[in-house]
């Protein structure tokens, strides 16, 4: 069995994010980089679900600049058996990214992709679903439980909606998106970090798989929200109610 | 001339309020660059929620009623959705962001090669194209940008758009045909796990009352955000701490990858106000904060900061809001 994991090299989630002073995008000097926190959950589930089913091969890959191999080596050390850098300096929305990512599949056959629902620095949560329309797959999204049944060919899911816990099979192969809480990813060990050095790393393109990593979307500026102030501290629980009741006059 | 299709939401037949907001945003395009735009409602037993959406301005409700597809299941949606924008040569799709959404709506954009943008706030005619500009990084970034493509997809923020004034006229209600043999069905619905709850949805209230870590369990939460949140006929919400900890169910996480509101007042009752948890409510008209830390960057967003712990403010809150 053949698991593929997309990883995404994004901004770590505790830095403070700063624009060019052109509001061309965002400022990366200085900036700490790590994996997409969604796709170290993708990627914890199936080291995981390796350790249960036995055998199991895990590959993952990104679709990035030569500076993502260190994300990779990340995934490597993690646990994944060999890595994927389809390389492009154009920065592919999630349509671009899901269309790289099925000639991948196609080239790789996995029994299934698990990613993550959403990338934290464009928040689009798109490129799962639209894998899995172009794979002519399957997809379950915002998974919080997986479990392979009937030798692999199915999986039962429970997913997070705004309703509740929805709980669905699917047929494999399928595309899976990770939600916060499928699991608690893995620290990376210091033999884990050696070892993963002689893992593989093959290097692509899209125009070697065949498909081109040009965006629909096109980002004309980016700029800081209008942001909100501080507003006063009050003292007492009288004066909340007062402040609310006869100031903001929203009770 | 945009043709648009806005794809209406419901839970068992109960229309979404958020509907209403994507058909605000159809018309806010249709005035600004021309069109019109129809609705597409999706799953069985439909009548009355057809009913609900005649007085929005529609030029049409479009009905796509099959028992095969009583469960909103991605496969099947999409292909309904994607075999309707042909079938009508819509240009522009859109929904309100949710989870249902968020499903459903990309799945059909890549069946239509159609880029799509998630979380938008705003739209203006430029030239001969829409300029759209929508909120990443957490609620840090407001990005302004335009699809390529015949078809476009977006997912509209609810509370960025008001909804249509009620017409006189009513739209025609027009049945979509759905060929259900033809449904792709990899995906099998077996159970909901919904903890049906008198209160009102976060996305759909004036008033929430939102707990964090300061919650130390379900029985706390319940007395204190439950509480103070039904003397207020508000509805109740939570920082993903609480989520983890099995305090709260999913469906209450309001932030970055939860529910995103802008109620008119929200209390954030033991908060500490990450960066993932105000994006998902610093449109907020009015923020009430109560902190025992004078430090917590919640108070850097709060109108009103009341330093004090919440074991204690907040039963003199619902104490004193009696009188
Ligand atoms: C990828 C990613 C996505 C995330 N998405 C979300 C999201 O959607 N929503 C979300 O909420 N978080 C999200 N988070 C988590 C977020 O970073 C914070 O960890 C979380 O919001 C903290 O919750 P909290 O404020 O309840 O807990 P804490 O940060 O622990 O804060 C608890 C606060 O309660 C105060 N307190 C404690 N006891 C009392 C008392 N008795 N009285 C008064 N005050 C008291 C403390 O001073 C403190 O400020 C995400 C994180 C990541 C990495
Ligand atoms: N450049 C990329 N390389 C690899 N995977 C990606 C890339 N961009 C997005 N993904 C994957 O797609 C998921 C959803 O991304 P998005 O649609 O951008 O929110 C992410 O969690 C990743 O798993």
């Amino acid at each position: 069995m053949k698991i593929l994991v997309p990883l995404k090299r994004v901004p770590d989630p505790d830095t403070k994010i700063r624009l060019k002073a052109d509001g061309s995008g965002i400022e990366t000097d200085g900036v700490k980089f790590a994996v997409n926190p969604f796709d170290s959950i993708a990627l914890e589930e199936a080291l995981r679900q390796r350790e249960k089913t036995g055998a199991a091969e895990i590959v993952v890959v990104t679709i990035g600049g030569e500076e993502c191999a260190e994300q990779l080596r990340t995934g490597l050390a993690m646990g994944a058996d060999r890595a994927i850098l389809v390389k492009t300096t154009a920065n592919p929305d999630s349509l671009a990214v899901a269309k790289v990512l099925a000639a991948v599949c196609r080239k790789e056959q996995p029994a299934f992709v698990i990613m993550g629902k959403q990338a934290i620095d464009d928040d689009s949560n798109q490129a799962g679903q639209m894998l899995a329309a172009l794979l002519g797959l399957g997809q379950i999204t915002f998974v919080s439980k997986l479990e392979l049944t009937d030798g692999n060919r199915r999986a039962r899911c429970s997913r997070e909606t705004d309703a509740g816990i929805e709980n669905l099979t699917i047929s494999l192969p399928a595309v899976l998106t990770a939600d916060l809480r499928l699991n608690e990813p893995r620290y990376v060990s210091l033999p884990g970090i050696m070892k993963a050095k002689k893992k593989p790393l093959e290097e692509l393109t899209p125009e070697s798989l065949g498909v081109s990593a040009a965006s629909r979307t096109r980002v004309l500026k980016l700029e800081r929200p209008a942001g909100r102030k501080a507003g006063v501290r009050v003292k007492t629980v009288d004066e909340l109610i007062a402040k609310l009741r006869h100031e903001a006059k929203v009770l | 001339m945009n043709r648009i299709l806005v794809i209406a939401e419901h839970d068992q037949g109960h229309l979404k309020l958020a509907t209403f907001a994507a058909a605000g945003f159809a018309q806010k395009v249709c005035a600004a660059a021309g069109g019109t735009f129809d609705f597409l409602l999706l799953g069985s037993g439909l009548a009355a929620a057809a009913e609900g959406l005649r007085r929005s301005g529609a030029a049409a409700v479009l009905v796509a009623d099959s028992t095969e597809l009583t469960q909103p299941l991605a496969d099947r949606c999409a292909q309904v959705i994607a075999d309707t924008v042909r079938a009508r040569a819509a240009t522009l799709v859109v929904a309100a962001t949710s989870t249902f959404s968020k499903d459903i709506l990309p799945r059909a954009a890549a069946l239509l090669d159609a880029g799509m943008l998630s979380d938008v706030i705003d739209v203006r005619r430029e030239g001969d194209d829409l300029t759209f500009r929508r909120v990443m990084f957490a609620g840090n970034v407001i990005a302004t940008v335009q699809l390529d493509g015949p078809i476009k997809c977006v997912a509209v923020r609810s509370a960025a758009f008001a909804a249509p004034a009620a017409t006189e006229a009513l739209s025609p209600v027009e049945a979509v045909a759905v060929d259900a043999a033809a449904l792709p069905k990899f995906a099998e619905f077996i159970s909901r796990e919904t903890k049906v709850s008198a209160r009102p949805d976060a996305t759909e209230a004036r008033i929430i009352v939102s707990g964090g870590r300061a919650l130390k369990n379900a029985a706390d939460f319940e007395r204190l955000v439950g509480g103070l949140a039904d003397q207020l006929g508000a509805a109740v919400g939570s920082s993903r701490a609480l989520v983890d900890s099995g305090i709260t169910p999913n469906s209450l996480q309001i932030g970055q990858t939860g529910k995103v509101v802008a109620p008119d007042l929200y209390f954030a009752l033991g908060i500490s106000g990450a960066i993932q948890h105000m994006a998902g409510m610093k449109d907020t008209k009015v923020i009430a904060a109560i902190n025992k830390d004078p430090d917590a960057p919640i108070f850097e967003i709060a109108d009103y900061g009341l330093v004090a712990d919440v074991y204690e403010a907040v039963p003199e809150l619902m104490q004193k809001l009696k009188t």
